[in-house]
């Protein structure tokens, strides 16, 4: 518009910052986080964590919660969006290990019962934490404990099985005899067991109940859970652990999705096309290691992201105040 | 002598017969799926009975006010060696978005009376549920801190343009991070202070394409949303294992 003769400099109104719009042609608005951020970056971050997690064989599920909240995305949405991307990974490596008959059907079923009451029971505690205003202290304690506990477990126990080396590999440990007391016999045959349900179904739950207030897959607490718990052979570990983890967290999808309105599929969609990518590359660069040099790096991992939200909690942050919505 | 009596009189008198006529670039925002902000034009023009009063000056203030929504602001304390959320002050509404861009700082050109009674400032935009107490003005000084930074609360003196003590115009930004609903844009024609007159119009903003389907599905069909995310990820997994494994890399 003109407004007749009087001269006007061009530059005049793009003023302290006002009127200047950010400039990014890769800008992607998510419907659901109402946020907008860089396509390639959730690309690059979908890619990262499939490549740590075809190269270690976990979800990524921890890496990922953590790092949508660091660029912006809100806690709720990123635990929702990221047990919807857990699925996306899970479910292939979960069909590979289907296909090598490494999945301990019944067992799968027994620990997929208990993983669902447990992410219900997750659901309710996490709701009941959101309502007190500790949500992100109770997510980040969370993260602390389970993530320090067993990075600390699995660390020491690479670099011990490295040190005997030759004899490197993990021995099924002797299943304790207070699992083999308790009623509710069952038999597990992939996995050659006769056990009580009973201890799968407290394991099922205790990841899935992580799996709710953590938006994690819960492969890092359940892989050892299996086989230092129930005593199952690793060659049906993954691929059980796989199988479970697909159908815990496709329900947790869905109460998040139903309860909360929080799955953001532009989001998903754009972590699983990088992820399923770095899944396949990670897969790839993880045959060529030693597994328990992998075991190690992952250990590591695991530890530097319980460190770092540890720290989170003792420093003193740089704003004291944060401002939630409320639903009205 | 009569000059000066001729301006004491208007000075007395609240300036009668300046009326706004104005416009905004667009009616409406539709956040699409490249939505990165939009830049909003309001111009306009003081349209008068008689020549203007040759003091006080005429200045103008423009406000974009966003939908509200009630808040929590919540502060931490150094607690047993960890910091967590401790004290809390509800807010039953608190603009989004909040936009004041003037001709000169708005404390010079506005008395406090007025903003008051029409809500012009930040400050007055904020509604505590509790009546306003000491303890809770760092807390509404630190939302006002956050949505600065975030780009919610912007605070423009100076940048609305004036020609002639008559046109003016201004750009507005929103940012990327834009809440749906309708956007209230006042102008205020204001002398010595006094506000003279004041017009509102209204900005549309809405998800439009891909963004508003997904987010309609959400909200409304929530199981069949969840299903579709859950079909969205099956595919994707099973898929790239297949094409991988097809190209044998």
């Amino acid at each position: 518009m003109t407004w007749g003769k009087k001269p006007r400099k061009p530059d005049a109104k793009r003023r302290a910052g006002f009127g200047t719009n950010p400039t990014g042609t890769m800008q992607l608005y998510l419907p659901i986080a109402e946020v907008s951020v860089n396509a390639f970056v959730l690309l690059g971050l979908g890619g990262l964590i499939g490549f740590l997690s075809g190269m270690f064989g976990v979800g990524g599920g921890f890496l990922i919660t953590p790092l949508l909240m660091m660029i912006g995305v809100p806690p709720g949405v990123a635990v929702a969006t990221g047990a919807n991307q857990v699925v996306a990974s899970s479910i292939s490596g979960a069909l590979a290990q289907f296909k090598r008959r490494a999945v301990d059907l019944p067992m799968g079923a027994v620990l997929t019962g208990g993983g669902l009451a447990g992410s219900t029971l997750g659901g309710f505690v996490f709701d009941l934490m959101s309502r007190l205003g500790q949500t992100d202290l109770f997510v980040q304690l969370s993260y602390v404990l389970f993530l320090g506990l067993i990075g600390g477990m699995m660390l020491v126990e690479s670099v011990n099985s490295l040190r005997r080396t030759g004899k490197a590999k993990i021995k099924r440990s002797h299943v304790q005899s207070w699992v083999h007391k308790m009623p509710f016999k069952m038999k597990f045959r992939a996995s050659g067991l006769y056990i009580s349900v009973i201890p799968p179904l407290l394991v099922g739950a205790a990841v899935g109940f992580l799996s709710a207030i953590m938006g994690v897959g819960g492969g890092f607490v359940m892989v050892p859970a299996m086989i230092y718990l129930l005593g199952m052979p690793t060659k049906v570990v993954v691929g059980t652990s796989l199988f479970q983890i697909t159908f815990v967290t496709g329900y947790t999808t869905l109460v998040h999705a139903v309860t909360h309105h929080t799955v953001d599929m532009m989001l998903a969609l754009l972590l699983i096309i990088g992820g399923v990518i770095g899944a396949q590359i990670g897969a790839r660069v993880g045959v060529r290691l030693k597994a328990e040099q992998l075991r190690i790096l992952l250990s590591l991992l695991v530890l530097a992201v319980a460190v770092k939200i540890g720290f989170d909690l003792l420093l003193t942050p740089a704003e004291l105040y944060s401002v939630a919505r409320v639903a009205s | 002598m009569k000059g000066w009596l001729l301006a004491l009189c208007l000075m007395a008198l609240p300036v009668q017969g300046e009326e706004i006529v104005s416009g905004v670039s667009q009616s409406g925002v539709s956040i699409t799926t490249n939505f990165d902000g939009a830049s909003i034009l309001v111009y306009g023009a003081a349209l008068r009975d008689a020549p203007a009063p040759a003091w006080p000056l005429m200045e103008v203030i423009i406000t974009v006010e966003g939908p509200s929504t009630p808040l929590v602001i919540r502060k931490k304390d150094h607690v047993a060696g960890i910091w967590l959320n401790r004290g809390s002050v509800k807010i039953t509404a608190a603009p989004s978005f909040y936009a004041v861009a003037s001709t000169k700082a708005v404390g010079d050109i506005l008395l406090p009376a007025e903003d008051a009674k029409y809500h012009i400032t930040i400050p007055q935009t904020i509604d505590a549920a509790a009546a306003p107490s000491a303890d809770q003005t760092p807390y509404i000084e630190a939302l006002q801190r956050i949505r600065q930074a975030s780009g919610s609360f912007v605070l423009a003196p100076d940048s609305v343009l004036l020609l002639r003590q008559a046109l003016f115009r201004t750009d507005i930004s929103l940012p990327a991070n834009l809440v749906e609903g309708p956007y209230k844009v006042r102008i205020f024609l204001t002398r010595g202070g006094e506000v003279v007159d004041l017009q509102e119009s209204q900005i549309d903003v809405q998800k439009a394409g891909v963004e508003r389907t997904l987010y309609r599905l959400a909200m409304e069909q929530p199981l069949l949303y969840g299903m579709l995310s859950l079909l969205m990820a099956m595919v994707a997994g099973w898929g790239a294992q297949e094409l991988f494994k097809r190209l044998r890399i």
